[in-house]
């Protein structure tokens, strides 16, 4: 076992999620690896929705990687890791993994979907964004659905290349690479114009490679609701930075850490909050603020009242301040 | 009406199972609408006993209610609609709702799948199918009348796209006067748009938002309630001329305490693994007054509730013209 796989502590990002066996390894090109993972004690993970990606920990942080599969009661999840050395260590740490290491990932989490009222999916990806793509692809074919793909890539450094061409037929039933710049302007050009009526696109890549795919889609009249990209953690709450709450009538000051809610921190000071959704909703769990002005994350108070900054909602909400007074 | 002799039990245990489990759904002496939502599964303790640890309910009036739901269906075939691009979706459901049950009913069901070869046991139905995964003509009247056949909930699909809901599929067989015929292909602000007082209170658009923001694989859940006349499920506004005619002679009925049921929904949220579509379960429990006043505290806060109901409320659901009579039978006045 590799230190990564000793990992103390479960990041929040990952509480409540799975605990999985690497089973296979295997290099896609020279800085991209796959990495499997299935249940050590073998048995079926939960579905996922295409285009999903699973929250991975490596010491203590964690990253988000696409799902390559097509989510269909599968018995292994697949990632693909791009190593980037001047990044904050996930992906270096991804690539020192090796079978039979244990690691902490979430469930699958959705934020890249396929429409389900589609006529066809046009599927556009460059380098490593492959791996949501070709998800997509899979659950096409999978599904019945039709799809085509244009994937952008180095000459010869083409990650899951073999696969998506395996899956030409019926379901996939166009793939063009591209390997220079020249070459990728005029297959998306051709490709905006002639897609069958209901088409939606779906993109995945570096940040400019979607914005200039998107922009150039707009402009050829394609409407926003028929346009996806993949935006890692848009349906997450962020950790938030710690802060300090004191309570006037307690007399007692508490640290509220990154990635645990005020509403978790009270409770295990030994207070008992009133609480339903925990998803900021419900409206329980409110709580009187008396000095201080929380950063409001819950969908249930009114724009006045969070304005207002006299109440909060303690099992989403946070500090915009170092410190908060409550009258608790 | 004041004459009927109530037996009220001290001692829960001795209650009927009816009673112990029934999903009261009154904290207060008064209520509003809110979005009392929470997790799923989870144990709910009442005055009488306690409810809600599965997500599919079993009860004594599986079988019988299922007799209903088919003949009802016989009845009128726009209770049942999957639009083409929920297929999925409801195979989604039907395979994770069938696992569930067979978790919690090991003694009676089982569930295993192997690719997409799926086996389903149901011994309270001596019930033994093979099916495939996808292939709608693998079930009898295929997946959506299928599951409707399994379980006591109505079920709703509701599909996730353009960051609003749509309900595109459902099996609605026991709808408390609303027409799934009518409201299938809505988006969800549309569905709600007649019941007073929510927009205004913004728990639609929040309730949306929430349900958006679920995650595959996340279940949560909510009761609501209304009356009904007699132990009557299909309430739908097909069926009006059969029931609506009721609410107006119930107030004088000497036999108002057995009539007039509690209708709780016990409603399930849940957002599908595969297909990421909304599942939204309603399961019906009806309980008559005559029941509910054996449990001493839930006589006297649903009295209260009932007198304090604001008009608008009572009026939508269609209580307006016996709630007096039901609160004050229940309240000994
Ligand atoms: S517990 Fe529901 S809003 Fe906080």
């Amino acid at each position: 076992m590799t230190a990564i796989a000793l990992q103390p502590q479960v990041h929040p990002a990952v509480e409540g999620g799975l605990h999985l066996e690497v089973t296979g390894i295997s290099r896609q090109t020279e800085s991209i690896v796959s990495i499997t993972f299935a249940a050590p004690e073998g048995g079926r993970l939960p579905s996922y929705v295409p285009g999903s990606h699973l929250v991975v920990q490596y010491g203590s942080g964690v990253n988000a990687y696409s799902l390559t599969g097509s989510g269909n009661a599968p018995s292994e999840y697949t990632i693909s890791v791009l190593r980037v050395d001047e990044g904050a260590g996930g992906s270096v740490a991804m690539h020192r993994l090796s079978v039979g290491d244990r690691v902490n990932v979430s469930r699958p989490r959705s934020a890249f979907a396929p429409a389900s009222t589609a006529s066809h999916h046009l599927l556009v990806a460059a380098g490593i964004g492959v791996t949501p793509i070709l998800s997509h692809a899979r659950a096409a074919v999978e599904r019945g659905n039709t799809a085509s793909m244009i994937y952008v890539h180095r000459p010869d450094a083409g990650a899951h290349v073999t696969e998506a061409r395996e899956l030409l037929g019926p379901g996939l039933t166009a793939l063009v690479e591209c390997t220079s710049r020249d070459s990728f302007q005029s297959v998306l050009a051709e490709a905006l114009i002639t897609q069958p009526l209901g088409t939606h696109l779906y993109v995945c890549g570096p940040v400019v490679f979607m914005d200039a795919v998107l922009e150039e889609a707009r402009s050829q009249g394609w409407s926003s609701a028929r346009l996806h990209s993949e935006a890692f953690g848009a349906t997450e709450l962020d950790a938030g930075e710690p802060f300090t709450v004191h309570l006037a009538r307690s007399g007692v000051s508490l640290e509220v850490p990154a990635g645990v809610s005020l509403l978790e921190t009270l409770e295990s000071a030994g207070k008992t909050i009133p609480n339903m959704c925990r998803k900021g909703i419900c409206g329980e769990c409110v709580l009187p603020v008396l000095r201080g002005a929380p950063q409001h994350r819950d969908l249930y108070l009114s724009d006045q009242e969070k304005a207002e900054n006299t109440t909060m909602m303690c099992c989403v909400s946070r500090s915009n301040d170092p410190e908060l007074e409550l009258d608790l | 009406m004041s004459s009927t002799i109530i037996e009220t039990d001290p001692d829960a245990t001795l209650l009927p199972e009816r009673i112990r489990r029934f999903p009261f759904p009154f904290a207060n002496d008064t209520y509003r609408y809110s979005a009392n939502v929470e997790p799923a599964t989870k144990d709910a303790p009442t005055e009488a006993g306690s409810w809600g640890t599965h997500l599919v309910d079993i009860d004594e009036h599986y079988l019988d209610e299922l007799a209903e739901r088919a003949k009802v269906l016989e009845r009128d075939a726009s209770r049942v609609n999957v639009l083409p691009h929920m297929r999925g979706s409801v195979w989604d459901a039907l395979i994770t709702l069938l696992s569930s049950m067979a978790d919690d009913y090991p003694d009676t069901m089982s569930f295993h799948r192997a690719g997409n070869i799926c086996r389903w046991h149901n011994g309270l139905q001596n019930l033994d199918i093979e099916f495939t995964v996808g292939d709608d003509s693998s079930l009898p009247g295929g997946p959506m009348r299928f599951l409707g056949s399994q379980i006591q909930d109505d079920i709703i699909l509701l599909d996730v796209r353009e960051d609003t809901l749509w309900l595109d599929a459902g099996l609605v067989t026991f709808a408390a006067d609303w027409s799934f015929g009518f409201d299938v292909g809505m988006n969800f602000t549309e569905i709600h748009h007649p019941v007073p007082r929510v927009n205004e209170e913004r728990i639609v658009s929040r309730a949306e938002q929430f349900l958006l923001r679920l995650q595959p694989g996340e279940q949560f859940r909510r009761t609501n309630w209304t009356m009904t006349i007699g132990r009557r499920l299909d309430t739908s506004t097909e069926t009006y001329p059969e029931w609506g005619p009721d609410r107006s002679t119930i107030a004088d009925d000497p036999a108002l305490p057995e009539k007039l049921h509690l209708r709780v929904e016990v409603q399930h949220l849940i957002r599908l693994p595969h297909s990421g579509a909304l599942l939204f379960l309603v399961r019906t429990h009806l309980l008559p007054l005559s029941d509910i006043a054996r449990v001493p505290a839930w006589r006297e806060r649903m009295g209260h509730v009932l007198a304090e109901l604001p008009d608008d409320m009572a009026a939508y659901k269609g209580i307006i013209r016996y709630r007096k009579a039901a609160s004050d039978w229940l309240l000994g006045r």
